[in-house]
């Protein structure tokens, strides 16, 4: 079995783990009620998660992403308030202007030999004044078509399964597919065990790093829909923060931070766990919501420990002889 | 011709690493590469390759002129290359690693099922049945992860295949099963580049071969007619003067040390050697023939996996350097910049160091007393400093060299070993440092010297201990040591090789 593994199965373990002890607490917990709103809450998040995961695992770091959210909320609300174009019109100018951003800033971080951390750490800083330039305010959304978006699926147990739901769970099949079916994908490994030796074996490591900041740019668009539609608005402040988020859900879903290895699929796990939490609070209604942060802060502390574990084994089974 | 190189220059900031280089490489042929470390053999593979961009220069394959500008564009072009540093991803599975780049597809999307089929069929003929192609390639030794890296190279090379060191972690068997391969796509046409340290392997293997010296090319030939000391000359090139063994008649002292089948695995077979109080011991080699690995092995650095090292008290525990060093061991290794003094921290400091560690750091030695020290060594090893509190890095490398060998002394080790002590220092510095070494044997100091220069070797051993192909093959003593004899040794076959007693 492979070593990089492990990881994920450790993460649906901790899930499902998890999971029980919420069930045995609170029964009701295993509605499809329940499960409907956790994929629901949790769309946007899972949808960023997919972008950072692709970047983790090429060794980098998308810190912009919490801030392309915001804009594309805001960007949305405003067009849609300003002018009468169709929202499917607007939305593919945003996913042009955010993966065209993002492949900005893969130019740059090639280009410049930047680390992606000062890079999107800038890019960050720029989506949020450029959100602040189109309006101070929250912009309601009103229009006939978000009601359209609104739709859901009434399962049996009375959970709804909405669209922004499943548009998060297709986001997650088709991250799985870019991430581990494509050469590109392929390439994203690579480029994470090692740029240089990538490099050597043919990666054509420039291409590669803007098309995965690009992809990441268009997740976050993408999220910054889902997110209007959630929220039913768009809000220059909203999302503070969600990039961090988005790199711990990585993180607990298995992925390494250092990249070069990792699955799609444990993010959506990873996700979901975090989901998780936050309904066990709701449902205990006694608890702070600090404590989400506080379990998370821990999960996030098991795993880089595991992954740190995994990898001294893995240094000390190479130098034994095969 | 296949490939034709011409006036191909190569700098690096500081270095001119190939200075109009020419090669020429015909269809059906092995080519071998030679020359020492750093000679440029490998900075001419990634130039050819697309990985650097050359200076100047005109490459042809196929009477086409070619410019890579990645290892992509030269796979394209039919050259399939095995870098010396690793060349593959320990993160992909195997199968991933061989099909890199052109992993068969269906609709977009990779194949799994013909992308292993692909994979086992290009890894068939290099005997690595036990290897499951769905594991990731870390997961292996390096030797399979080299033959991989090389079946992954031979897939790719339709017309050019350029093998940079591939042996270097291999063992015989293994050595073989590529020498087969290689052979193989000869008779099949390809022209083939070949790089090795290993003599045998070179005459062997190879129809014609080029060395290079200092980013220049010295001379090309056909192997059959050349030998081994010619080759060694080529290589090593300063005007071998019969440098006179100085040889004054010092006689070794009681048995200090001695060490009984010392070896590690993949860094140096198996050794003997007993070292006498207050004889100096010299290593001579090519680079990469295990002078270095010997030393490591000695101190820790890299600790033998086999063999016992002892002295009249009994057994030494060498496992790491610290343990070493409190045997009364000493080692200033090669790269003193990185290993050796701390740049940044002046002369008395970093003199100081080396007295706290041995005081212990619960006990302080106080300021003056530090200067009094750092004074007192900078006065004894003629240290050219402007005062003692210059950052050691400021100084020039015969001097950072001195403050190496303070450091040192000022443990008091009763072995010290010296690996190049005098590498890229000026004349005058580098005689004051052999003159010190004479001074500290006559004080019973046993010191283990190696160096590339057969003069310096010569002049201040007492025995010389030749090493090829990570053996110690030869040992010359007190009248037996001058040039010839080192070179004879260094090329020597294995048949003629001399019992080491
Ligand atoms: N990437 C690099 N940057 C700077 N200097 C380099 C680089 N690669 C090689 N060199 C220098 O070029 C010279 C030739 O090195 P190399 O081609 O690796 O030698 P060889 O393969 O013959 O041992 C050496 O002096 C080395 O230090
Ligand atoms: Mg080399």
């Amino acid at each position: 079995m492979n070593a990089r593994i492990l990881p994920l199965y450790a993460t649906i373990v901790i899930f499902l783990i998890a999971y029980l002890i919420c069930y045995i607490q609170f029964p009701a917990m295993l509605s499809t009620r329940v499960v409907g709103n956790l994929l629901t809450d949790n769309a946007y998040l899972g949808i960023v998660a997919v972008g950072m995961t692709v970047v983790i695992l090429s060794g980098g770091i998308d810190l912009s992403v919490g801030s392309v959210i915001a804009f594309s909320g805001v960007f949305v609300a405003v067009m849609l308030r300003d002018t009468d174009l169709h929202p499917l019109i607007v939305f593919a100018l945003l996913l042009g202007i955010t993966t065209g951003f993002g492949a900005a800033m893969g130019a740059l971080i090639h280009g410049l030999a930047m680390p992606a951390f000062i890079v999107t750490l800038a890019g960050m800083f720029l989506a949020r004044g450029a959100a602040y330039m189109l309006t101070i305010d929250s912009v309601p959304i009103d229009h006939a078509f978000y009601d359209v978006l609104d739709a859901y699926y009434r399962m049996p147990g009375g959970g709804r399964l909405t669209l922004i739901g499943v548009v998060m769970l297709v986001t997650v099949f088709a991250g799985m597919i870019i991430a581990h079916r494509t050469r590109f994908g392929t390439s994203v490994f690579a480029l994470g065990g090692g740029e240089h030796t990538a490099r050597l074996m043919g990666v054509s490591v420039g291409l590669t790093t803007v098309k995965i900041y690009a992809f990441s740019g268009f997740m976050a668009g993408l999220s910054g829909i889902v997110f209007s539609v959630y929220t039913g608005s768009g809000y220059p402040l909203a999302t503070v923060g969600t990039e961090l988020t988005a790199i711990a859900t990585v993180v607990i879903g298995g992925t390494i931070l250092t990249g070069g290895s990792g699955y799609v699929f444990g993010t959506l796990i990873g996700v979901l766990t975090m989901g998780l939490i936050q309904t066990y609070i709701v449902f205990d209604g006694s608890l702070s919501s600090w404590w989400t942060k506080i379990v998370i802060g821990l999960l996030l502390l098991l795993f880089i420990l595991l992954q740190k574990g995994l990898l001294t084994l893995g240094q000390r089974q190479r130098s034994s002889p095969t | 011709m296949l490939l034709t190189v011409r006036d191909l220059t190569k700098t690096f900031p500081g270095t001119l690493a190939l200075d109009n280089v020419r090669l020429d490489l015909a269809a059906g042929e092995v080519h071998a590469l030679l020359g020492e470390n750093g000679a440029g053999k490998s900075t001419l593979i990634k130039c050819l390759t697309g990985v650097h961009a050359r200076d100047s220069g005109h490459i042809e394959l196929d009477g086409q002129p070619i410019s890579p500008t990645s290892t992509h564009d030269a796979q394209e072009l039919g050259i399939g290359t095995v870098y010396q540093e690793v060349n593959l991803l320990p993160n992909l599975t195997v199968a991933e690693n061989l099909t890199f780049g052109r992993q068969p597809t269906r609709l977009g999307l990779v194949s799994g099922r013909r992308m292993r089929a692909d994979a086992e069929e290009m890894l068939a003929g290099y005997g690595l049945d036990q290897v499951n192609v769905s594991r990731e390639l870390g997961s292996y030794s390096v030797a399979v992860q080299q033959i991989v890296a090389i079946a992954r190279a031979v897939a790719l090379s339709g017309k050019v295949l350029i093998l940079d060191e591939p042996t270097a972690s291999l063992d015989a068997r293994e050595t073989e099963t590529l020498f087969k391969v290689v052979r193989d796509l000869r008779e099949r046409g390809l022209g083939i580049i070949f790089i090795s340290h290993f003599l045998d392997q070179v005459f062997s293997l190879s129809d014609r071969l080029t060395v290079l010296r200092n980013g220049r090319h010295i001379v090309t030939e056909k192997t059959p007619e050349t030998n081994r000391v010619e080759l060694i000359h080529h290589m090593l090139g300063h005007e071998l003067v019969a440098a006179e063994h100085r040889h004054a008649a010092r006689k070794g002292g009681a048995n200090l040390l001695s060490f009984k089948g010392v070896g590690r695995r993949g860094k140096i077979e198996p050794f003997d050697l007993d070292v006498r109080a207050g004889e100096v011991i010299g290593l001579a080699g090519l680079l990469g023939s295990g002078r270095t690995e010997t030393a490591d092995v000695l101190f820790g650095r890299t600790p033998a996996d086999q063999g016992e090292a002892t002295d009249d008290a009994g057994k030494l525990n060498l496992s790491t350097p610290r343990t070493a060093i409190a045997e009364g061991f000493g080692y200033a290794p090669e790269d003193r910049k990185t290993d050796g003094i701390v740049a940044d921290l002046s002369v008395r400091e970093n003199i100081a160091l080396a007295f706290q560690a041995r005081r212990g750091w619960a006990n302080p030695i106080p300021q003056a007393e530090q200067k009094r020290l750092a004074e007192d060594y900078i006065r004894k090893l003629d240290i050219r400093t402007s005062s003692a509190e210059k950052a050691v890095g400021d100084l020039s490398g015969g001097n950072q060299q001195k403050v190496v060998l303070a450091r040192w002394l000022a443990m008091n080790p009763r072995f010290l070993i010296l690996d190049e002590p005098t590498r890229g220092i000026d004349v005058g510095a580098h005689a004051e440092i052999l003159k010190l070494i004479g001074e500290l044997t006559d004080q019973g100091m046993s010191i283990l010297l190696i160096s590339s220069e057969f003069d310096e070797l010569i002049a201040a051993s007492d025995r010389i201990i030749v090493v090829r192909d990570r053996h110690h093959v030869s040992q010359l003593v007190g009248e037996e040591i001058d040039t010839d004899r080192i070179i004879n040794a260094i090329a020597a076959r294995d048949d003629a090789e001399r019992a080491m007693s």
